[in-house]
């Protein structure tokens, strides 16, 4: 069928022809016999409509609930219009990596500005152009703190265990050593971490707000890693940094995070954006692609990637990273989402995180559940229950709402954001307390 | 090119220069013009080892990175942190432009005259 | 042209969120005390600068883009419209299995089709890009040597043809690096490979056809040798455009290996990213996959975890919707359009490859596979015009460059990769172009030095930007 092919069969044996070979069999010849693949097991072609019918099919299969209490790592924000457009143009969509600095103007000024926007919101003095995800930004965070003299990573055990489990996988790579640090009261327990941590310490790792949606003390984790040498690294929701303290004003060397909530759908997990800036001190060591402002040979305001003799195309095996391809085009839907809520819409919407999470806290406490731990939070919270969490969720899953996340028997981590209206959780109560009942 | 008869040199293209018991090391003319605009050094720390014949030092253009390697063994004593910000230096004045000063000197590599060094260069040309 | 912070006015903004409908709390916690600097620009401001942008960034739907070793094909729309249904776009990576049957059989049905095609028996999709595919495949054989307590193999091999990112690839595993040179076509030479290979060999990373755009013949005789030596073989899918439905690196000897869907598998790459880099392997190696496959248990799909997994590589399931877009385009391809598309692709780069060895020099003067390399040696040395000065002087054409100075082993190469999707009629007008771009540089070489002469920029100072970083805007 030859879909996308443009050749005809006709014009295929002409160009065969004219360049001097028999048929493709000929041209392929190149390829010893002993490999040549007889059949692929594969279905035949489809037709445009017939394609878009399956996957279609495939995608009605899965359940569209009418409202979303989980987070955990993936949180449902509302997406403006304007996002989606704006990072469908065929011109962003269909780009590579912009090297030829002449042509890529407009991919390279996107970047630039996402690099603005980020240490806008952390407050930090660099970011790089982003990497896969907030898991890899957290690992690739880690990477760069290690040196001859530091090589323990301290890891709070209150940071979300699917970021914890790609930390110690590329520690796992690299045979570097990890080190847990303790939750106390649903905090990390930074006494704990003083004790635990020595001259070797290359640094401490902790997530604001955290696993459990706390608000950690990062003022003191900054001090605690300071004092032995090592370096802090806050791993950040950055929806909530329009309205908390950035990790520069709390001390930390590294800023990372998801950027998922800046503008990006859940969609089962990807593709996201992993944000990472640093204080310039360390611009050399943050891994990845990084644009520069300079001036064309006119003198006119030119980007281009820079620092580039860090990276893996030049430094080979003495590059810090072997990350190539990033996720630029979702750290252009981060920049876009930014410069269309704005300040003001991006306090907006954290706030609203902020008061619909406590109504949702206080009004299930009344229903029947119990807080675990005290303390302040951002969006999220664990509440316990003398009713099995699943028999809870069960009961919302029926109406179609998505529960929160099952931390153990009876713990459920809950998120609300500013999608979720008063009169939906209103109805989450009503079944909660019916359930409790 | 320049090539100052009172230095020594390498074929990895490195001068050194004796004070006293000190040895101070650099990157000759013919390297930087080859090399083109520098834009960042990695230096070792003050302390630590260098053995004659192996890197002990990168320098890096825009699309290049090229390691520079120590005609002698001894122990850092003093790096020249000016490079750091100023790299451009190595370009404008090399033998100015120490990279380190090495002290402890032991083994040395077999180093070059001035006019040896020049006559190696149109070799390498 | 200006920047989005540096347009619109202070108080500017879109009418995005409703009013709040409960009571407002406020925290205790230290609240944020640096100012923040965002945009303030208005829906229609907004709008404006991105169509500004994109009218100064080149894609593959602007014009040519036969950029080596990126197979820079055309991206199907359908392929687009699919990664943005609802229900893909709505569904939380935690919830319920019973509820996102759908995503997992995309995933469970991407799995085996990826695995027929590269001759492998099990898929991990989790790994977002190539380079973090090559990262996973080379922690399956760190885990593998692990676990039969064979400590002592610490090294891969790696020629010195190969992408930058194998041999960095290779540290972050833990392992040290060994290059071996190629022979004079390019491929891998068997005396050097037999005496790099022993019992400190991890495994050998391999891309085929290689960088030069060359089939190593002796691929066979290569597995074998790192196989008898104790090794294991990685083959580097950046390069499966040209073999896809002609033969299959598990049939080759090879281990394990990734598959960039970006490239091969038309998922577009979006300014660089995201990608998708699932990485396939033998059976023997499954038990070490990171994340969850999807398994078909019965009439449904299940999650299931490796028993010994080397962890996560990413968080989730991977690059999902991209995963949407690449199995859109093998359902439409089907088994003849797959061997199609590689069959064309080969057509094109060896059309090109004899209509410009008129005028250009051919690195490897052989039948090419998707791609081939050229190199300006002699241009440079006798009319002091470089790779470079080509590549500029093609953008006032209207086409990007092929990719410039790699492989490495090539003295100022330029490698071309046209890609199946590209018909005659704009090969036969690029190979006019590059006639002519040649033919100036001969008469008037400051014209092509100065090259480009139309873009919105003329060459950047990159010694500048490097020397004094400027890597954000100053408010």
């Amino acid at each position: 069928m030859g879909r996308y092919v443009p050749n005809t069969k006709e014009e295929q044996l002409k160009m065969l022809n004219e360049i001097g070979y028999k048929d493709f069999d000929d041209l392929f010849s190149v390829i010893p016999e002993s490999v040549r693949l007889k059949d692929l097991k594969l279905e035949e072609g489809k037709s445009e409509l017939e394609t878009a019918t399956i996957i279609s099919n495939m995608a009605l299969k899965n359940k569209q609930y009418k409202a979303i209490y989980r987070g955990a790592g993936a949180y449902d924000h509302y997406i403006p219009s304007i996002v989606k457009q704006i990072t469908s143009k065929e011109e962003f969509v269909t780009a590579y990596t912009p090297y030829q600095a002449e042509i890529s103007q407009g991919i390279l000024q996107s970047i630039f500005e996402y690099q603005t926007a980020i240490c806008q919101l952390t407050g930090m003095d660099v970011s790089n152009a982003c990497v896969y995800d907030g898991g890899t930004a957290a690992a690739e965070a880690c990477a760069m703190c290690k040196d001859r003299k530091h090589s323990v990573m301290y890891i709070s055990e209150a940071t979300d265990p699917k970021v914890v489990s790609v930390i110690k996988t590329y520690c796992f790579g690299s045979n570097t050593e990890v080190k847990m640090v303790p939750v106390k009261d649903g905090v990390t327990d930074l006494d704990k971490a003083k004790e635990m941590m020595t001259e070797g310490a290359a640094c401490l790792y902790i997530q604001q707000p955290n696993y459990y949606g706390q608000i950690e003390d990062a003022h003191k984790a900054a001090d605690v890693a300071h004092n032995i040498g090592a370096k802090f690294i806050m791993g950040c929701n950055p929806m909530s940094l329009a309205i908390m303290e950035t990790p520069r004003e709390a001390g930390a060397d590294i800023a990372v995070g998801e950027g998922q909530p800046l503008g990006l759908p859940i969609a089962f997990g990807g593709p996201y954006v992993g944000f990472m800036a640093c204080v310039s001190d360390m611009m050399r060591k943050i891994p990845g692609r990084i644009v520069g402002q300079t001036v064309d040979h006119d003198g006119n305001r030119a980007y281009v990637l820079t620092l580039q003799a860090r990276e893996q195309h030049i430094r080979r095996e003495k590059a810090s990273s072997n990350i190539c391809s990033n996720e630029a085009l979702c750290a252009m839907t981060v920049s876009v989402y930014l410069a269309a809520v704005g300040k003001a819409g991006l306090e907006e919407a954290a706030k609203q995180c902020v008061n619909k999470s406590h109504y949702l806290l206080s009004e299930l406490e009344k229903a029947g559940l119990k807080r675990v731990y005290g303390g302040e939070f951002f969006h999220e919270f664990v509440t316990t229950s003398s009713v099995p969490a699943d028999k809870i969720l069960k009961a919302l899953e029926d109406k179609n709402i998505l529960g929160g996340y099952k931390l153990s028997d009876n713990e459920i981590l809950w998120c609300a954001t500013e999608k979720n209206t008063k009169a939906s959780m209103d109805e989450v109560v009503a079944i909660v307390k019916e359930v409790c009942a | 090119m320049n090539t100052p008869a009172e230095l020594k040199y390498t074929k990895t293209h490195e001068w050194v220069k004796m004070e006293g018991d000190i040895a101070v090391i650099g990157l000759t003319d013919f390297a930087q013009d080859a090399l083109g605009d520098l834009v960042f050094v990695n230096l070792p720390e003050e302390g630590d080892a260098v053995t004659a014949g192996e890197v002990f030092a990168d320098v890096e253009s825009v699309k290049a990175v090229s390691d520079v390697n120590c005609p002698v063994s001894g122990e850092v004593a003093e790096i020249n942190e000016e490079l750091l910000d100023e790299p451009a230096k190595i370009n404008e004045a090399p033998y100015d432009a120490w990279f380190i000063k090495v002290k402890n000197v032991g083994d040395t590599e077999d180093l070059m005259t001035a006019d040896e060094y020049e006559a190696f260069c149109k070799t390498e040309n | 042209m200006e920047l989005i912070f540096e347009i619109g006015e202070e108080g500017r903004q879109l009418d995005i969120f409703p009013k709040c409908d409960v009571p407002e709390v406020k925290l205790n916690a230290n609240l944020r005390k640096q100012e923040l600097h965002l945009a303030h620009v208005s829906e229609q401001e907004l709008s404006r600068h991105y169509t500004k942008l994109a009218k100064r960034t080149h894609g593959v739907n602007d014009g040519f883009y036969p950029l080596g070793s990126c197979t820079m094909k055309y991206n199907p729309k359908v392929n687009e419209e699919m990664a943005v249904l609802p229900g893909f776009t709505n569904v939380h990576p935690l919830a319920p299995v019973e509820s996102v049957q759908g995503c997992l059989e995309v995933m469970e049905t991407l799995q085996k089709d990826l695995a027929e095609i590269a001759g492998m028996d099990a898929v991990t999709l989790q790994p977002a890009a190539g380079a973090h595919g090559e990262f996973t495949g080379l922690l399956l054989i760190k885990a593998y040597h692990e676990s039969r307590n064979d400590k002592k193999r610490n090294k891969i091999i790696v020629p010195d043809s190969a992408h930058g990112t194998n041999p960095a690839s290779a540290v972050m595993a833990g392992f040290e690096v060994i290059n071996i040179p190629s022979d004079d076509k390019g491929c891998v030479d068997l005396d050097g490979l037999r005496a790099a290979v022993g019992e400190d060999t991890a495994g050998l990373m391999l891309t085929n056809p290689n960088t030069v755009g060359v089939f190593d013949k002796n691929i066979l005789e290569i597995t074998k040798i790192v196989h008898e030596a104790g090794g294991l073989c990685y083959y580097d899918g950046a390069n499966l455009n040209a073999v896809m439905g002609q033969c299959r690196p598990g049939d080759m000897g090879f281990d394990v290996l990734h598959i960039n869907l970006h490239k091969t598998f038309s998922t577009p790459h979006g300014g660089g990213g995201p990608g998708s880099g699932p990485v396939g392997c033998k059976a023997f190696l499954a038990e070490f996959l990171p994340g969850f496959t999807a398994v078909k248990n019965g009439n449904g799909y299940e999650k299931n975890y490796a028993k010994n997994s080397i962890g996560d590589v990413r968080t989730m399931a991977g690059n999902f919707l991209v995963m949407v877009k690449a199995l859109t385009y093998i359902t439409t391809l089907g088994k003849e359009g797959i061997k199609e598309a590689s069959s064309n692709a080969v057509l094109n780069a060896n059309y090109m490859r004899v209509k410009l060895s008129k005028t250009y020099h051919m690195a490897y003067p052989v039948t090419c596979m998707h791609e081939f390399v050229m190199t300006l040696e002699e241009e440079h040395k006798n009319i002091n015009i470089a790779a470079m000065d080509i590549a500029k002087a093609m953008l006032d054409y209207g086409i990007h460059p092929p990719t410039m100075y790699f492989p490495l082993i090539v003295h100022e190469a330029l490698m071309v990769e046209p890609t199946e999707t590209e018909t005659k009629e704009e090969m036969d007008h690029v190979i006019n172009v590059l006639k002519e771009i040649h033919d100036k540089a001969e008469a008037d070489p400051d014209y092509i030095r100065n090259s480009p002469h139309t873009t919105v920029i003329s060459r950047p100072d990159e010694v500048n930007a490097a020397r004094n970083p400027i890597v954000a805007y100053e408010f």
